[in-house]
């Protein structure tokens, strides 16, 4: 009889999150230094008990400082960029919003190489600048994307491409003229990439990442409310205006968190919904958490190859989401259109 | 687990039916602006009426008479310029959003599902604002769900897609919802507007039934003449803004005034039961 019980919602996220162990094994496992599945369980089950002096350094250095913290990172985007994307979709009532392809990502990463510019030391500056860009760009997008009061599907994601566009040009103006080997080096973080680790504890970095997801979560209920029709939302007593600045403001933070940590990844944002509604339904209340955890395994299997299909030569994350999501986009819009 | 889903119905004391006007509109007057500075572009009103439990009331007049305007006023959508919207006492543009959705329900013109919706889910939204923000479905909430598509007949669509459905079943799921609601107010924009004649007679038989027998207090804003006067105790008839007349259709009906208002030669003729017919002359 009810459609959805806290019980159902527990069960699918703990289901989502073994597959996500399994996903960071295999990807502990894979790599030029051969370790086997029982190692790493033991690895992890030490580690967990606080029995490290058991673990073999060589273990230790290729498990907790190479591989492990660029799984964590990729955890922190994947999870990070899916829910943004689950909130951009209900916030813009468009099921093809994505931070990426709404230039919401272009506008972090913008953020974020002028805050490297100015001031490279400052503790926190680049996640803030990376907000303070994402923030701004969906704003604009979202004012050039209405029309007659209304938000057209089309304007918007027209008024996504032309903020890609214009946002890569500044970058690479930027990239251009500023002095430093670092910010070439961007090119291939401007694809997206998690091999550099950020230089800021990774705590925080989470716990931006929990608050994010979770003041999304806390209006999932709403949400629903809002999918069926603003109007409708507020005659059934939604507070519209205080639902969407509260996702506006969590989907850019958590967009300018995972650019800053990792670049523009794609379609990540679109590709994981998506999948998440086909499997679970479109109610938002399973949606964010499945979304975040879906997004985790996305990003831990899409590194893996990224980093392995080419061995010992790597290839950025982004492309690897890119090469999947932009054909699902694609077959997304079509469907739509029909 | 079930803490996080309560729904239990936290109603206000002055629960429908507590004193008998329920509905009272005192000179309400709204206007339109462009900007804060500049003239209005519309306005409405003053309106003044009033409405018992068990009445229905039907909003008439041709476009752009202001029905939509004076809809949002009672549904507290918008605060009147002037005057006030009352139910049972309290103004409704001042009440909690939640405490509003809890007394008014609106019926509106259909909205496109971005995602689709099974019926049970849809009608399951009308226990919103009953609980907390974010809320699972009480056993409770079910059971108001489910009798609330029992009021429509509409129980055999419970596991059908919303986009599935014909546009009278659509209709009366989104009237199923409104009243899982539990509202006192019930306000309907234009609800036969995709039916046939079949669809808008079963329609309004069945929210007569409703006002009859749940006392609520039902608001309908229609371009149908005829519907109005066979089932509507009361008629608001407006005119480019303006409150030409509010009372029976019998007194209501009058020919020199709806020609005027409609802008269409017609004839009034007065059935048995007091309730007048409006025909329409081709030439």
């Amino acid at each position: 009889m009810r459609p959805l019980t806290p019980r159902r919602v527990v069960l699918i996220s703990a289901a989502l999150g073994a597959v996500l162990f399994i996903a960071v094994v295999i990807s502990l496992r894979m790599g030029a230094y051969p370790i086997s599945v029982p190692e790493i369980v033991m690895t992890l089950v030490d580690r967990f008990l606080g029995r490290s002096s058991q673990i073999p350094p060589d273990f230790w250095n290729v498990v907790y400082e190479i591989r492990l913290p660029r799984i964590a990172l990729g955890i922190l985007v994947g999870a990070s960029l899916s829910t943004a994307g689950a909130g951009f979709q209900a916030l813009l009532r468009n099921p093809l919003a994505d931070p990426y392809v709404l230039g919401v990502s272009s506008g972090a990463a913008l953020g974020a190489i002028i805050s490297l510019a100015l001031a490279p030391e400052t503790p926190g500056m680049i996640q803030l600048a990376a907000f303070a860009g994402a923030g701004a760009t969906i704003a604009v997008v979202y004012f050039l994307g209405r029309r007659g009061g209304h938000v057209d599907t089309a304007t918007l994601l027209l008024a996504g491409i032309v903020a890609v566009s214009f946002l890569s040009a500044v970058i690479m103006f930027l990239m251009t003229m500023l002095p430093g080997r670092e910010l070439r080096g961007m090119a291939f973080w401007l694809m997206g990439d998690l091999a550099s680790p950020p230089p800021i504890s990774s705590r925080w970095l989470y716990l931006l990442l929990v608050i994010g997801v979770g003041s999304i979560y806390t209006t999932s209920s709403d949400l629903n409310l809002i999918l069926t029709g603003e109007q409708e939302a507020r005659h059934l007593g939604v507070n519209v205006n205080r639902v969407k600045v509260v996702v506006y403001v969590a989907a850019s933070l958590l967009t300018g968190l995972a650019v800053s940590v990792s670049g523009a990844i794609g379609y990540v944002g679109l590709l994981v919904p998506h999948l998440m509604r086909m499997m679970f339904g479109s109610d938002y209340r399973l949606l964010v958490p499945t979304s975040a955890l879906g997004g985790a395994v996305l990003i831990v299997l899409a590194d893996l190859l990224a980093r392995t299909v080419v061995a010992p030569t790597e290839l950025p994350v982004g492309a690897m989401t890119a090469l999947v999501g932009a054909p699902v986009f694609i077959y997304l819009m079509r469907r739509r259109v029909r | 687990m079930s803490s996080l889903g309560f729904g239990t119905a936290t109603r206000d004391a002055s629960t429908p039916g507590a004193g008998n006007t329920h509905l009272k509109v005192e000179q309400a007057s709204y206007a339109y602006r462009a900007t804060d500075a500049s003239a209005p572009t519309f306005t409405l009103g003053p309106v003044t009426f009033e409405a018992q439990a068990h009445e229905i009331v039907a909003i008439l007049g041709p476009n752009a008479s202001g029905k939509s305007t004076l809809l949002t006023l009672l549904a507290g959508l918008n605060k009147p310029l002037s005057g006030r919207v009352e139910i049972n006492g309290a103004e409704v543009s001042q009440l909690d959003l939640r405490v509003r959705a809890q007394r008014i329900a609106l019926v509106g013109q259909e909205s496109e599902l971005l995602f689709p919706l099974r019926v049970w889910e849809y009608v399951l939204q009308g226990r919103y604002p009953y609980g907390r923000r974010l809320r699972f479905e009480s056993d409770q909430d079910c059971l108001y769900a489910a009798n609330a598509l029992a009021q429509v007949g509409a129980d055999r669509l419970r596991d059908r897609w919303m986009d599935q459905l014909s546009g009278g079943e659509k209709q009366r799921v989104i009237l199923a919802r409104a009243l899982a609601q539990q509202p006192s107010l019930l306000l309907l924009d234009e609800p036969t507007q995709h039916l046939d004649i079949g669809g808008k007679v079963e329609l309004l038989r069945r929210l007569r039934r409703l006002a009859d027998g749940n006392r609520y207090t039902v608001l309908v804003v229609t371009h149908e003449l005829d519907l109005a006067s066979e089932f509507c105790d009361r008629i608001v008839l407006l005119h480019k803004g303006k409150c030409l007349r509010v009372g029976t259709a019998a007194e209501v009906y009058d020919r020199a005034l709806l020609e005027e208002v409609f802008e269409a030669p017609l004839e009034i003729e007065m059935r048995p039961n007091g309730r007048p017919r409006v025909i329409l002359q081709g030439s």
